[in-house]
């Protein structure tokens, strides 16, 4: 576990990532297998969750702190971090943690943290009593993320196969692809991870992702537009498809396994031929069309889908690109040969399914949109949001498939938000990075004489201006709920966001998509607020955008 | 009440003297020469002899109007007897006793009860009423040992050295600043100094205070030795051209807030220190129990939780609002100290 603690140390304290790669690859390099398979599965998002109630965690921790409750909650509120106010508040009882030995992690995390989750509350405090005895600093504090299942760590998982491939010799890409999918954390899954023989990667994994960084520099620097394939950024869940040995694979881009959620996308997947890999989004669809994502929503949290639900929010796959044909990864091949074999595929599907079925077929083309110039993409673009997408994807014709994000390659063109100028009337403080101070914002914008909060966004500030919005409201409260303070309602912001949907769980009538703060208007007044009204303008206008 | 809030400080009517005022007065009994607790304008200052001299370079063109007594001196005015005791902070800093018909109030200005080779320690005063701080009046506060943090230090130097690298580390430039000299292993490199430190570091060297050598970058100078320096600074010059003169660098904050991870982050620096030389809330609470005390007032910090804590144990304890500002961690306390220390006084 110290060795875990300094690597979570040493990640923390370097902002570069050649340092963060150093410790990593040196972590790798020396920790026992079993050590690190578990560090491997942390450190790409696969945490436990919660193993023991909070509520639980706040009176055992008080009590052994030897503090009131009262006092655990102002320290809380200063902290802003649960894991870490209970590291703190803890007094250290070197006598016990000078006695005893470390514990390895796969040991603390097999033997002593995962079982906590089936223990009664009394053997779960006086386990967690002796593991903050034993343990110290950020040990202690690395033991109380895993424990509130809000493990995490400032790496990505790009970074972590940089290291593995080091440290073993095998090729990035060889170890993100068995990274993907399911795997048990264990000494030989991580012994098989960086073992240089070619084995045979589990069948049912999914390729990593190929994914686009988004246009900031004008359409113009990127050549002519003959040289990219153009197509919609559709607004649904991406999702790679496999199949392989007569079975069907869908998984998301968080590597979720999506099987038997989308039934009526399977049924046509399973006519495809065996070595299939397809890279699509997934879209709720009616009338050859997309509908709103929120339609989408009502079924991703389903593991399965009633009858009801199946007709009101039929299910569609728009494919992207193809991976595999027959068998072979053709990922190497240029984005148009990839096209031509994606087309084929398609084709192929067509056929099978109008020999089987009436029905509409649940998967179509991603339609690749033809232009001149480069002012008609930009004509595109704007009509985007009339399609129900996000704005455009523009992939060069020539590239590969590869692996993570890649300069250059494939760009993502968003259309240009919608923004409105809105007051600040709730603020919640922030955990993590923004711990301890108030940087969780409602906006409202006015309804005759009334605001009505209508939006939520936590990113847009400088620290400079978070912490100025801080002084504000530690200053302008008018009541408190809880976390939450209500303010006067005098700082206007410009909130910028994708798409506006109506609501019937939102007290406006209203929600918005990634909602953010283009600027703080500090030469507005509450009463220069835009209206609700104005908010159901841009909504109308939005549907007959054409 | 022997001790009053006035609008002007904390008053002690029956002798005529202020602590530790903010608005002019005559006479002023001055804890010790942090900015928030030494101002300008009064018609005449008392100080610890310890603290004369950082005091009088503070208060410049105004310096012939301090006085000093040794501590545990006593002073009698109109039958009030009034002594200065170490308080630990800084140099020169003091508790304040004021005695009158047998009735015993101390002031502890800003302190700290753990080791300090800079100033003189902590010293317990016994007293019916103590006015104490609680800038770290938290129990998420407890100091690291001493020893631990200067080892760190100069572990993070050693390593940032045999990189090439500059080490920078920033502490205000009076009191953390020297304290941080004295903890400095000298023969990983050399040891450089912004103006602002170096001014207040020489008259901790004329009070005979023991410094590593230390040199006063300089503008004009440059020099291939740097890439293995320690440079001690003020916080306000992180980000500005000062530090351009070190090429590549690494950068540390040595404060009581470096305790928690968040505010480690919002200072954007790579590294944080936990030193402090406030009291943390173990010292805190012990020393309330040493004063024997019954009656407690609380000011700048965490006054609400340690008056409540106060009272749920048995203590009269009540919150004080004063202009005293603690060990600040945000932007504008940089900003009032990086004008100041055109003249080398600081906030903290
Ligand atoms: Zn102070
Ligand atoms: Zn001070």
């Amino acid at each position: 576990m110290i060795r875990f603690a300094a690597l979570y140390d040493a990640i923390d304290a370097s902002t570069g990532t050649q340092a963060k790669t150093d410790a990593l690859a040196e972590y790798f390099a020396n920790a026992p297998a079993a050590d690190a398979a578990w560090a491997v599965a942390f450190l790409t998002g696969r945490r436990p969750k919660r193993l023991v109630r909070a509520p639980d965690l706040r009176t055992w921790a008080a009590e052994l702190a030897n503090i009131p409750d009262w006092l655990f909650e102002e320290s809380y509120a200063q902290v802003g971090d649960l894991a870490e106010t209970i590291a703190l508040l803890i007094p250290e009882n070197t006598a016990q943690s000078a006695r005893a030995t470390d514990i390895s992690l796969a040991e603390w995390v097999e033997q002593r943290l995962l079982p906590l989750r089936t223990l009664a509350p009394a053997e779960q405090r006086t386990q967690l009593f002796e593991a903050w005895n034993t343990l110290r600093g950020t040990a202690r504090f690395v033991y109380n993320k895993l424990l509130t299942g809000a493990f995490r760590v400032g790496v990505s998982d790009g970074l972590v196969v940089r290291a593995l491939a080091r440290t073993s010799g095998v090729e990035a890409d060889v170890i993100a692809h068995r990274l993907m999918g399911h795997w048990e954390p264990s000494a030989e899954w991580f012994e098989t991870l960086v073992s240089s023989a070619t084995s045979d990667a589990d069948w049912s994994r999914p390729y990593p992702f190929f994914l686009a960084y988004p246009l900031e520099a004008a359409p113009e620097t990127l050549g002519a537009p003959g040289a990219w394939q153009i197509e919609y950024k559709w607004d649904g869940i991406r999702a790679q498809l496999i199949v392989r040995r007569g079975k069907v694979f869908l998984w998301s881009r968080g590597e979720e396994l999506l099987n038997g959620r989308f039934p009526e996308v399977e049924a046509a997947l399973a006519l495809l031929p065996d070595g299939t890999v397809l890279d699509g989004e997934l879209l709720a669809w009616q009338d050859a069309r997309p509908m709103p994502f929120t339609a989408l929503q009502r079924r991703l949290n389903r593991k399965t889908v009633g009858k009801k639900l199946l007709s009101d929010v039929p299910v569609h796959l728009v494919a992207y690109d193809c991976l595999e044909l027959e068998g072979r990864d053709i990922r190497t091949e240029p984005m148009r040969e990839r096209r031509k074999a994606l087309e084929h595929v398609h084709e192929q599907l067509i056929a099978r399914h109008a020999e089987r079925s009436a029905t509409p077929l649940t998967v179509s083309l991603s339609p690749l949109i033809n232009v001149a110039s480069w002012d008609d993409v930009s004509e595109r673009r704007s009509e985007a949001r009339a399609q129900e997408a996000e704005g455009l994807m523009l992939k060069r014709a020539d590239s590969p498939y590869g692996v993570g994000r890649k300069a250059g390659e494939w760009w993502k063109w968003k259309v240009s938000p919608l923004s409105v100028d809105a007051v600040l009337v709730y603020a919640q403080a922030g955990h993590g990075r923004r711990s301890g101070l108030y940087t969780d914002y409602t906006f409202a914008v006015w309804l005759d004489n009334t605001l009505v909060p209508f939006a939520k966004a936590y990113s847009g500030l400088t620290d400079a201006e978070i912490r100025e919005v801080d002084r504000f409201v530690r200053a302008n409260t008018k009541e408190k709920f809880g976390p939450v303070r209500t303010v006067e309602p005098r700082l206007v912001f410009e909130l910028a966001f994708e798409g506006i949907q109506e609501s019937t769980r939102h007290k406006s009538g209203l929600a918005v998509r990634f909602p953010r703060i283009a600027r703080w208007r500090r030469d507005k007044v509450a009463t220069d607020a835009d209206s609700l009204e104005t908010v159901r303008a841009m909504l109308r206008a939005q549907r007959n955008e054409t | 009440m022997l001790l009053r809030l006035t609008d002007r400080g904390l008053w002690c009517e029956a002798a005529d003297i202020y602590i530790d005022p903010w608005a002019p007065v005559d006479r002023a009994v001055v804890t010790h020469a942090h900015a928030d607790h030494l101002r300008w304008g009064h018609r005449h200052y008392l100080v610890s002899e310890a603290g004369l001299g950082v005091s009088r370079h503070r208060l410049g063109a105004q310096a012939d109007r301090v006085s000093a007594v040794a501590y545990g001196e006593t002073t009698t005015i109109n039958g009030v007897r009034i002594s200065l005791h170490p308080a630990g902070h800084i140099l020169g800093s003091a508790q304040i006793r004021v005695e009158y018909k047998g009735e015993v109030w101390v002031v502890s200005g800003d302190y700290k009860t753990d080791a300090d080779t800079t100033c003189a320690p902590w010293e317990p005063v016994r007293c019916h009423t103590f006015i104490t701080e609680s800038t770290f009046g938290l129990p998420i506060y407890r100091w690291p040992a001493q020893q631990q943090v200067f080892d760190e230090i100069n572990h993070w130097w050693r390593e940032n050295a045999n990189a090439g690298r500059a080490s920078l580390l920033y502490g205000y430039a009076l009191g953390k600043a020297q304290r941080l000299l004295s903890g400095l292993d000298p023969s990983i490199g050399p040891i450089l100094t912004h103006g602002a430190v170096e001014t207040m570091t020489s008259i901790y060297r004329d009070a005979g205070v023991a410094m590593p050598p230390t040199t006063y970058a300089t503008v004009d100078q440059r020099d291939p030795a740097w890439s293995r320096a320690m440079v001690v600074a003020p916080p306000s010059v992180d980000g500005s051209t000062w530090v351009r003169r070190f090429g590549k660098h690494a950068a540390a904050f040595a404060s009581g807030w470096m305790q928690v991870r968040g505010a480690r982050r919002r200072r954007g620096v790579d590294r944080g220190f936990t030193l402090s030389d406030h009291v943390d809330w173990p010292q805190l609470l012990s020393a309330i129990s040493a004063t024997g005390a019954e009656r407690v007032w609380v000011t700048h910090g965490f006054t609400g939780p340690v008056v409540r804590w106060l009272q749920e144990h048995g203590y009269e304890a009540s919150a004080i609002a004063t202009r005293f500002e603690g060990e600040r961690d945000d932007a504008a306390v940089d900003e009032a100290e990086s004008t100041e220390s055109e003249t080398g006084g600081a906030t903290s």
